[in-house]
């Protein structure tokens, strides 16, 4: 069929271990509100991230925590901790679980999961079956929040 | 008091969030009448202390809109329905003027709405929609629809000032229960139940949207952001979208146990329809 021998041609351009596929959402290693493993093999990029943490369409991040590090956006939720510190507080390793399923650290949180698929109730039929970030926005956060220091 | 402790924790850090908190002196008062928009919750609503309207979380320039009912842009809805109101429609060549004299015999009515009645919860727009079809044989309105919501916020006028009172025992028990199940049910790709945003979090700014606790006393509410009356149910399914959950649906019963419900924990608060929100 076409579609198979295309993906077999573009899996043969791409077989170097740097561009795997990502961790399936349902494959994520939680232990004890740690993910060890990058989801994709490929180093976030913290100036992406910094997008993905503000834009409503993304991780709307913004709309829960103050980030001194944006004073050009005029408006900061506050239903969750100030961003001011983050890396002193957390490793990368948890701020990996943090990002990808909060309610991993936390028990019923409020906050959204954002490398999580399933498990939901009533979703939207357009985001059905997706997560809200894919693997690459999640470390391109996780990448920012790093430089997020007091 | 919890606005203070959020107002504290947010001056410190340089002045870029904008304090809309809640003002402890704000007092709604409309042509010399007083409302309630804080007073002790009701037992049932077992986590809360207070009842709140969501009048307290809007911003100056929106509250002051509700303050004269000649700056409320909820009236020219209003004046559609006392048109509507003395209209002839359907078989039966009567209007609603023609069965009831004056709309303010109904004062009252919205206080005690939704009610359970034969096993079924009834809104005030079943009970519209029930005079337009058995007794003047017209077609029911759209129950979200502009006439509906017009003629709704008409009727919910006559009780303005008067404490919500609605039964939640008996017969209702069993569709209160079922409202309380789908207020704290977390639903959509966000995951959240109503509770998280208006019984955790109220009191809040949530991006550039101060949270209030979702009371419906206000209801029909005149909003900025349509310029247009909107229904409870809408507002449910508004905020059911904002989460990313499919919505229930308008009219159906998951919105009228869930309407009944909510009424239930603004017992107390003022009826301030038509309200103004942004
Ligand atoms: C709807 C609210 C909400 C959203 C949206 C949200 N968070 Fe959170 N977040 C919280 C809350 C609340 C906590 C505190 C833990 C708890 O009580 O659940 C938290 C905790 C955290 C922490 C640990 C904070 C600390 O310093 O101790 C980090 C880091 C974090 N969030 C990052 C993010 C990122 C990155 C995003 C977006 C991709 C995000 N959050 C979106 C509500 C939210
Ligand atoms: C992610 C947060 C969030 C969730 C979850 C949420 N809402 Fe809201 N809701 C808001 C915001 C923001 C507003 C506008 C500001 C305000 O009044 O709180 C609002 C407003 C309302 C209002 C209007 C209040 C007024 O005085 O005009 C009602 C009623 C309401 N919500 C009911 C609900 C119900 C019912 C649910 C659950 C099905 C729900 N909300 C879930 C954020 C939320």
């Amino acid at each position: 069929m076409r579609i198979i021998g295309l993906s077999i041609a573009v899996a043969g351009f791409l077989a170097s271990p740097l561009a795997a596929e990502p961790v399936a959402p349902g494959d994520v290693k939680y232990e004890d509100g740690v993910v060890e493993a990058s989801l994709t093999g490929v180093a976030g990029d913290p100036a992406n991230g910094r997008d993905v943490f503000k834009n409503r369409k993304l991780g709307n991040c913004l709309a829960c925590h103050v980030n001194a590090d944006m004073p050009e956006e005029s408006f900061h939720g506050e239903v969750g901790p100030e961003m001011t510190g983050a890396a002193d507080r957390w490793e990368e390793q948890e701020l990996r679980a943090i990002v990808a399923n909060s309610k991993m650290v936390f028990e019923d949180s409020i906050m959204p999961a954002f490398y999580q698929n399933a498990g939901f109730e009533r979703t939207l039929e357009k985001f059905e079956g997706k997560t809200i970030l894919t693997a690459q926005q999640v470390e391109d956060v996780l990448a920012y929040l790093q430089t997020l220091k007091e | 008091m919890k606005t203070l402790k959020v107002l504290v924790s947010t001056a410190c850090f340089v002045g870029m969030a904008v304090s809309t908190h809640a003002e402890e002196s704000a007092a709604l008062s409309i042509d010399g009448q007083e409302f309630t928009i804080q007073t002790a919750a009701p037992a049932h609503a077992e986590n809360l202390d207070e009842v709140t309207s969501g009048w307290i979380y809007r911003a100056k320039e929106t509250q002051a809109l509700q303050l004269d009912d000649f700056d409320n842009p909820g009236f020219v809805f209003v004046d559609q329905a006392i048109d509507l109101w003395n209209e002839v429609d359907g078989g039966e060549g009567k209007a609603c003027a023609s069965c009831h004299d004056d709309v303010e015999q109904f004062a009252g009515l919205r206080t005690t709405l939704p009610r359970v009645e034969g096993g079924k919860v009834v809104t005030m727009e079943d009970l519209v929609n029930t005079c337009r079809t058995d007794h003047m044989g017209a077609e029911p309105w759209k129950y979200s629809g502009g006439q509906m919501t017009a003629m709704t916020a008409l009727i919910g006028l006559q009780s303005r000032g008067m404490p919500m009172n609605v039964a939640i025992d008996g017969e209702a028990a069993e569709f209160w229960e079922e409202g309380k199940e789908l207020y704290y049910t977390r639903v959509g790709q966000l995951d959240m139940a109503c509770s998280n945003c208006h019984e955790d979090n109220y009191d809040t700014m949530i991006r550039a949207d101060h949270l209030s606790q979702g009371q419906t006393n206000g209801f029909p509410t005149y909003r900025l952001k349509n310029a247009k009356l909107n229904s409870t149910h809408a507002r449910f399914k508004g905020c059911m979208k904002n989460i990313r959950a499919e919505p229930y649906k308008v009219g159906g019963e998951e919105f009228k146990s869930l309407e009944l419900y909510i009424a239930s924990r603004g017992q107390g608060l003022s009826v301030e329809t038509p309200s103004v929100r942004n």
